[in-house]
């Protein structure tokens, strides 16, 4: 995406704070699932298959078990493929024992639209047939356009369109952040 | 890569690894309950086979299955369309009817060309083999098997061929199948080497990026892939061979000549295979050879060129990206 | 009888003169010729030239009037600058009776735009296997003097030898389409590296070669003259050189075609470079401009060859072979021959008209622009500098490989016999 350029970018949840709110999560998520038993973590590429790895982590401190970790891959899903030329595919990795009857969580870096999230949701339905479907994001910015709502979320951030957020993780961009920042431009039509 | 794909010499090394890459996605869905993504829902994709060929065309039509394509089958006999002018009006039939993309095999060299070309259809064109000139998929399909096999399913991904020995062996000068694999193998950085006998060895070949030789014992220890490639029997009739025996004692692969192979190398074949001419049916059921899984991977790569052609608003491979979008 | 004086041309691209014509002839070349109730043409230094002849034309009537008939063909010629054209034999039917070669013969003189010297064909229905009535179609009101079966090779050894030595009797040549059939079967385009990328069935200048060592050796074995057509390759010009410095009664032609394209553009698949014999290297074509330059080759001739639209507008090996030529022929000698240095306009005269009407027994035609001479005269602009538009052809067909290609020169006055067929570049 099309960040302002990092100088006027301004952090809002720096590492320390990140791994507080997924340990928050870790446990929300034990407290409802009943002690997390069927639990399968679905993350969504890219950001979000590093948070859902993360908390797994988390969640196996807990709780002592293994929690089943996948990625969910929703490029063909979305709905606005026919408008930007075809995306490189990222991986959609099920867990060997599958999804049908277990507790999915989805997990996001950032929840905007909602559309990721119905996307994730059809890419699912061809999946299997959880028992239920849970969503766990770092940051709930906003703006829905869908009735989507977050399960699970780490920092509610009160945002205008013409703000940008951009998580940073370790895994992928060498150093844990979230950034708020300001679109130099609003391209014409820009959910 | 263009909005077409007609040759296997139009892709970059780029442009080939991912589509080899999301092939490798493509292939993960065939393990699901429900094999079927929605990247093509509402494209009507015609098949358009002046050329009989069974294989090729249930396998582009798994493909555009599998992506939710609506699919429409047209084939023609050789000799009834023998004149050209009917490839034009059924171009033009198609566009009427507002085809997205036409898969096309025809048994003119140049046929794909033209009809990307010539101004009687605005689809894109993707080539199914087009006489003795290019079959682009049947290429890319035999890069995945080979990087799977030599790489490795996951240490493959973003890599090329680079310093793989490939040789090709049979009727390399009226085969498609060879020309596309020569230039894609090269392109993906593979030492390729064609061997058959002179007689079918084109006059010209010497500008291609591969070696020749016209024997087969010398080359085996030295290559990590080993490719046949159908030898008609007709060809004997015009003298490019003598026998049927003779060939194969020169260029058939037994299990004597494959066991000079080194112990990773692979088996494979476009097919159909000519049992106990090209290839002996031991050989052919062992297994080192991979002509079955080339079946399989032909649907995941057709997969992944109709994606990376059709799945967007401009089908262009190189623009292919992952787009972190604010659509979250 | 009316009166024509050209004022001012540039005789063979000499320095500028007066030509007067009076009636069907030459009446005088000089400076100053008062015009007195003469008809002025102004030249104003355009190249004068003697009538074009053109050894090897299709003119497809009888029996493919879809493609061009001998109004449109002759129309075509006048406009390229020809006063002759001999009309290749491969109609429907085929022109290898009295009866067939007098009706062409006949319309030709009727249209009235160009002469029209039919060949007979070499063997009956071309099939390469009974001699055709060579005699008969000589003595007929045609008077066929050059025999050929083009399209197809007389590939039979004996039939050509005997149709060598038959011709002999009144004078006539036996003009060769050498390719070896056996080596050329499903041959789609010159074999080599492109041929080789491409997948097309190669076409092998040994095919070629081969038929014309063969027909010079018989040539000079039963002491006949033999015309090869259409010289593609470089092997060939080496033959031909070779027959020549033995004394061998050879002759040659090549097409403009074949000095100005490779097979390079055959990547494009368009069927509009598909042609027989096929295009071929860089090479080849720079052999031939030399070949021609030093005589080795000894005319230019166009095979026009027209289509029609659907026939080209396929797939390649669908696609029918040839290319018209007859109005663009000058432009791509000049281009080839002149602008390169290789011939001087007095060269082009006599590679174009003067030759050509020498083998083909052409009286009055390729003469000296001299008083006294037939008044068959070309005038051409060559500082002219246009791009190619097929829409303008007199042709009815429209098969060149020139579209929208920048071509030197223009033809503006045809006169065949002191009448202008072609004036101020439009058709009489």
């Amino acid at each position: 995406m099309d960040i302002s350029n990092s100088d006027e970018a301004r952090p809002v949840l720096e590492g320390p704070d990140i791994a507080r709110v997924l340990t928050r999560i870790a446990h929300e998520i034990v407290e409802r699932a009943k002690g997390a038993e069927d639990v399968v973590l679905l993350g969504i590429p890219t950001r979000g298959v590093f948070l859902a790895r993360r908390l797994a982590d988390k969640l196996e401190e807990i709780t002592g078990r293994k929690i089943p970790v996948g990625s969910l891959d929703i490029t063909m899903y979305r709905d606005d493929l026919r408008m930007h030329p075809p995306r490189a595919l990222a991986r959609t990795d099920i867990p060997a024992d599958g999804i049908d009857g277990r507790l999915v969580v989805l997990v996001d870096d950032v929840l905007f639209s909602g559309r990721t999230i119905r996307a994730a949701l059809d890419a699912l339905n061809d999946t299997g047939r959880p028992r239920a479907v849970q969503l766990a994001v770092l940051v709930d910015r906003g703006h829905r356009e869908l009735p989507i709502r977050a399960d699970y979320v780490g920092k509610n951030l009160p945002t205008s369109l013409r703000e940008t957020v951009k998580v940073q993780l370790v895994e992928e961009d060498g150093r844990d952040a979230v950034l708020l920042g300001v679109k130099r431009t609003a391209p014409a039509g820009e959910q | 890569m263009m909005r077409h794909l007609i040759s296997a010499a139009d892709l970059t090394r780029d442009d080939a690894v991912l589509i080899l890459d999301t092939a490798e996605e493509m292939a993960r869905v065939a393990d699901r309950p429900i094999k079927k993504l929605p990247a093509l829902r509402g494209r009507t994709i015609c098949n358009l086979f002046f050329e009989d060929s069974t294989r090729t065309r249930i396998s582009f039509e798994a493909a555009e299955k599998r992506l939710s394509a609506d699919v429409i089958n047209f084939t023609a006999k050789g000799s009834s369309v023998s004149k050209g002018e009917s490839l034009k009006d059924t171009a033009q039939t198609l566009e009427a009817m507002g085809v997205d993309a036409v898969v096309i095999r025809h048994s003119a060299s140049g046929a794909p060309y033209r009809l990307a070309n010539s101004g009687w259809i605005d689809a894109p064109v993707i080539n199914a083999g087009d006489g003795t000139h290019q079959h682009p998929t049947q290429a890319l399909l035999d890069a995945f098997t080979m990087r799977r096999r030599l790489v490795g399913r996951d240490a493959g991904l973003g890599r090329d061929l680079e310093g793989k020995r490939i040789t090709l062996v049979g009727d390399v000068l009226h085969s498609r199948v060879a020309r596309s694999n020569v230039d894609l193998l090269h392109t993906l950085g593979a030492e390729v080497t064609v061997v058959a006998p002179p007689t079918l060895v084109p006059v010209g070949v010497e500008t291609w990026p591969c070696e020749v030789s016209y024997d087969l014992d010398s080359t085996l220890p030295k290559s990590d892939a080993v490719m046949l490639l159908r030898v008609q029997r007709e060809r004997m009739n015009a003298a490019f061979f003598p026998t049927e025996r003779e060939y194969s004692r020169r260029y058939g692969l037994d299990a004597e000549r494959m066991a000079k192979m080194p112990e990773h190398a692979i088996v494979m074949h476009p097919g159909p295979m000519v049992r106990g001419m090209e290839i002996t049916a031991e050989v052919a059921d062992s297994d080192r050879c991979t002509v079955v899984e080339q079946v399989a991977n032909g649907v995941h790569t057709r997969m992944a060129v109709l994606y990376l052609l059709l799945g967007g608003n401009e089908p262009a491979v190189s623009h292919a990206r992952p787009v972190e979008s604010e659509n979250k | 009888m009316s009166k024509i004086l050209i004022r001012g041309a540039k005789v063979l691209g000499g320095e500028p003169q007066d030509v007067l014509i009076d009636g069907e002839t030459i009446a005088q070349v000089g400076t100053g010729i008062e015009a007195g109730d003469a008809t002025v043409v102004e030249a104003g230094g355009k190249i004068l030239l003697p009538g074009l002849v053109d050894l090897h034309t299709h003119l497809r009537e009888p029996g493919r009037e879809d493609s061009e008939t001998v109004l449109t063909g002759t129309r075509a010629a006048a406009s390229g600058g020809y006063t002759s054209v001999f009309a290749m034999a491969n109609t429907f039917p085929v022109a290898d009776t009295a009866g067939v070669v007098e009706q062409v013969f006949r319309l030709g003189r009727e249209h009235g735009y160009c002469d029209v010297q039919p060949i007979g064909a070499v063997t009956v229905g071309l099939e390469g296997k009974k001699l055709a009535e060579l005699g008969a179609m000589h003595e007929s009101a045609a008077g066929v003097t050059v025999f050929s079966d083009d399209g197809k090779c007389v590939d039979d050894a004996v039939i050509m030898r005997r149709a060598l030595e038959y011709v002999k009797a009144f004078g006539g040549v036996v003009a060769q389409h050498a390719q070896e059939p056996r080596l050329t079967e499903g041959a789609q385009m010159n074999e080599g590296i492109v041929s080789a990328e491409l997948g097309l069935g190669g076409w092998p200048a040994v095919a070629e070669e081969s038929i014309i060592a063969r027909d010079v050796l018989l040539a000079e074995h039963v002491g006949s003259r033999v015309h090869i057509c259409h010289l593609s390759t470089a092997g060939s010009v080496e033959i031909v050189r070779w027959a020549k410095s033995r004394g061998i009664d050879v002759t040659a032609e090549v097409t403009p075609h074949h000095l100005l394209l490779t097979d390079e553009l055959v990547r494009s698949y368009n069927p509009v470079y598909k042609v027989n014999p096929p295009l071929r290297t860089e090479k080849d074509v720079m052999a031939l401009r030399e070949a021609l330059a030093d005589g080795t080759i000894d005319i230019v001739a166009t095979d026009h060859a027209p289509h029609p639209h659907e026939d080209k507008d396929c797939e390649w090996a669908a696609a029918a072979m040839g290319m018209v030529g007859l109005e663009t022929a000058l432009s791509v000698v000049q281009q080839t021959m002149v602008e390169t240095g290789l011939l001087d306009w007095a060269g082009v005269a006599d590679r174009m008209s003067v030759k050509p009407a020498q083998i083909g027994r052409a009286t009055g035609h390729g003469r000296p622009v001299s008083a006294g001479e037939p008044a068959n005269l070309v005038l051409v602009d060559a500082d002219y500098r246009g791009a190619v538009d097929p829409a303008g052809f007199a042709s009815r067909s429209r098969n060149t490989p020139y579209e929208g290609r920048e071509l030197p020169g223009r033809v503006t006055h045809t006169w065949l016999r002191g009448k202008a067929t072609l004036a101020d570049g439009k058709l009489a």
